[in-house]
């Protein structure tokens, strides 16, 4: 912040006293690199797939200027509300279960007991996997017929399941996988919480003869509300845009039932090289993000978490 | 993209030469100069697979003989295909010589103009050996490398026929007969499907997409056509619903559970662990199911066509050509690595490996290189499907909306959905995008 206000009094200094030349402010320099790099990677590309939504663009014909027809597509396209529909379904159980499991695990990885360094360090492990690599053993594993989770279930008695060969449990099995690979990370950010948890609340609270599920309750559970928020705001956006577990277990399918927006953009763009199609569902998916985003910071902001998280 | 660069030692040498023959008078002679373009470099883009192999394998031998320097990158087919369309959509592609999938980018390809003609190169003594003649691709083959105004804008390279894989061992052991018409086929498939045991009797592509594939087999042999004289989609006739009927049947009465999601890679891990008895798909597996390391069933395949339907019998045909791109700056040296590629050596190479079929017949019929493939009854059931080969997808742009959405339809009538219904409404989908493909 220092060099901002810095800079900011700097500028201030530059302002042209009356009768004298203006002249550049003298930290123009050192920001030209970042500004070019900016409009170049970030906000040129922006304006371009903006420019391309508004065109019927497809590769190896001629570009025509559509105005808002590719936008008003996508209402009467049935496989782009089913995409947005798999894709709400998939964020919400992706963020919700690694949450509460990684709330779990941290509270119990807090506790002191034997080898905890070692089965921490097992624990994260699959956070560290690459997500293809995971989408490829997973693929095997969820094989109906030579896959060891239906042998597994067989041991108990369970009936073999279809997982992402069927289109009702395709979602929940690719949401399996994404809860595998990310509770470790909310572990730890939780973890982070509860360590900075001051002893005494719970001193007292023992006096006063609460239990343990009140103390998790009433006292652990607000304190580390903030970190369970960041969690979720990491998550959420994490899974939103999630592309390659999907893409390498089941490329959308069954016929279109784990289809979520990403894929179906990636199809009618790199698939059926409807590039002015494909830009406009860029657009309006990096607007669902935005607003995503937006409110996960007004809630944020409208609750007290944030100072409770910084005084603990 | 490389520097296409001709040494000037070459240069000179050629040159040299060339008024050399000037000055002699000597006729021009009917033999290939191969050493015509020696020192030019070449850059190839492959998809990945026994075809790409085949060529990088011996590609030392090209560059022995030509003096042409190639770098050949493999990329998985379906990452090649978008790459390929996005570099020469941008008219400076990074290679001079692709690989392309005819039943995906035919159309796309000559509607676009991104590809060399090859006519004249190939009726050119100095570049094309005499063996090499058009009459001598089958007519699947050219029908895919000519365009509407018959110049050949590829050469036709290996062609992939759907067949009939079954398993002896279990036909033997429920005493079943090698199906001959599809309905013999389904009778088969019921009696093979043993639920207690895990075995299926029929296994196939479920997946969205790639069961087109498998469909359009059972369409063509129901009579069905993709399109009619004016250019429109026919997948929602009488034909389509009792091809998908069939399809149907088989895959959710006679199949292991699961099958809507699988492609040929879950059919195969299935039918070579001996838990399905019959597969239908294209002609290059024999490799992986006759490999101890990856299959339990050896040498206990059967492979024959795939069986009549009331309206006649065809084998679903697809192909891989060899072309050069229209921005290439060296098209006759591109042209003799195409050439070389579709040789009579390499197409022997290819087929012997069991990684492919050439589309020429010359090689296919002589009896010397069907002696040095392993198994021959694979070979005879490619021999015999060669006769009733026919295109097993429409020639349009659009063709990957294609697959998509009539796939789909085929993926829901698995789950239980009406076939019929299920057809109209994709046809219904796919009739617009079509329309606008072919107007634009």
């Amino acid at each position: 912040m220092s060099t901002l206000s810095e800079a900011a009094s700097a500028s201030a200094q530059d302002e042209p006293a009356p009768g004298r030349a203006w002249r550049p402010p003298s930290y123009w320099p050192f920001v030209l690199p970042a500004l070019v790099v900016v409009l170049a990677i970030i906000i040129f590309p922006w304006l371009f797939t903006i420019w391309m939504s508004l065109n019927e663009w497809k590769v190896g014909s001629p570009i025509t200027f559509v105005g808002f027809s590719n936008y008003l597509r996508m209402p009467t396209d049935p496989r782009f509300i089913e995409a947005v529909g798999h894709t709400l379904l998939y964020t919400v159980l992706s963020v919700l279960l690694p949450l509460i499991f990684g709330t779990f695990a941290a509270v119990v990885f807090h506790a002191r007991f034997p080898f905890r360094g070692v089965l921490r360090a097992i624990f994260i492990m699959p956070m560290m996997a690459t997500p293809v690599a995971i989408a490829l053993v997973w693929t095997m594993m969820f094989h109906p017929q030579l896959g060891v989770l239906n042998y597994l279930l067989s041991l108990f008695g369970l009936p073999p399941q279809l997982w992402v060969f069927h289109p009702a449990t395709v979602i929940p099995s690719l949401v399996l996988v994404e809860t595998w690979q990310w509770t470790p990370l909310v572990m730890l950010i939780v973890l982070g919480g509860i360590a900075a948890i001051p002893t005494e609340p719970y001193e007292s609270a023992q006096i006063d003869g609460a239990g343990m599920w009140q103390m998790f309750r009433f006292i652990t559970l607000p304190l580390i509300m903030p970190f369970i928020f960041i969690a979720a705001m990491i998550r959420s956006i994490d899974a939103i845009k999630s592309f390659d577990i999907i893409f390498a277990i089941t490329q959308g399918g069954p016929g279109s039932a784990s289809e979520t927006i990403n894929l179906y953009l990636y199809s009618v763009a790199f698939v059926y090289y409807d590039l002015g199609y494909g830009s406009a569902i860029a657009v309006i998916f990096f607007a669902l993000i935005v607003a995503m985003a937006a409110l996960l910071l007004y809630v944020r902001k409208r609750t007290l978490w944030t100072e409770i998280g910084s005084g603990a | 993209m490389n520097n296409h660069h001709i040494s000037r030692r070459a240069m000179l040498a050629g040159s040299a030469a060339a008024g050399a023959l000037a000055l002699t008078g000597t006729p021009a002679r009917s033999e290939v100069q191969w050493k015509k373009y020696a020192g030019t470099k070449l850059e190839v883009i492959l998809a990945k697979g026994p075809r790409g192999d085949n060529l990088q394998k011996y590609i030392k031998e090209f560059t022995q003989l030509s003096g042409i320097e190639v770098e050949s990158e493999q990329i998985p087919e379906q990452q090649q295909r978008q790459k390929v369309v996005i570099e020469l959509a941008s008219g400076k592609p990074s290679f001079d010589v692709i690989h392309l999938s005819y039943h995906v980018q035919k159309r796309q390809f000559e509607k676009a103009g991104w590809l060399a003609d090859m006519s004249g190169y190939l009726k050119d003594p100095n570049l094309t050996p005499p063996d090499l003649v058009e009459s001598d691709f089958s007519s699947a083959g050219l029908q895919y490398a000519r365009n509407d105004k018959g110049q050949m804008l590829s050469l036709p390279w290996s062609v992939d026929y759907f067949i009939l894989y079954y398993n002896k061992e279990l036909f033997a052991r429920k005493g079943v007969e090698v199906p001959k018409t599809l309905d013999e086929m389904v009778m088969a498939a019921d009696k093979l499907t043993d639920p207690k045991e895990g075995i299926a009797g029929f296994v196939g592509r479920g997946l969205r997409n790639a069961n087109m594939a498998m469909w359009s087999n059972f369409y063509l042999n129901y009579g069905g056509e993709f399109l009619d004289g004016k250019g429109n989609i026919l997948t929602d006739g009488p034909e389509a619903v009792e091809a998908t009927k069939l399809y149907q049947h088989l895959l959710t009465k006679c199949a292991p559970p699961g099958v809507a999601g699988f492609n040929w890679m879950e059919s195969m891990a299935s039918f070579t662990q001996g838990r399905s008895a019959m597969w239908v798909d294209a002609d290059g597996w024999a490799p992986p199911l006759e490999d101890p390391a990856a299959s339990r069933i050896v040498g206990k395949v059967g492979y024959t066509v795939v069986p009549a339907g009331p309206k006649g019998q065809f084998s679903s045909t697809y192909g891989d050509g060899i072309g050069i791109a229209a921005a290439c700056p060296n098209k006759e040296a591109a042209y003799l690595l195409c050439q070389w590629v579709a040789s009579r050596k390499q197409g022997e190479r290819l087929l012997q490996a069991g990684g492919g079929v050439p589309f020429r017949n010359s090689i296919l019929n002589d009896p010397e290189v069907r002696q040095g493939v392993k198994t021959k009854e694979w070979l005879q059931s490619v021999v015999d499907s060669a006769k009733i080969s026919k295109l097993g997808l429409p020639v349009v742009i659009p063709v990957a909306e294609f697959r998509d959405i009539v796939g789909a339809a085929l993926t829901a009538t698995l789950s239980g959905a009406d076939p019929a219904t299920e057809l109209k409404k994709a046809h219904e989908q796919f009739r617009p995008i079509l329309e606008r493909s072919e107007k634009a």
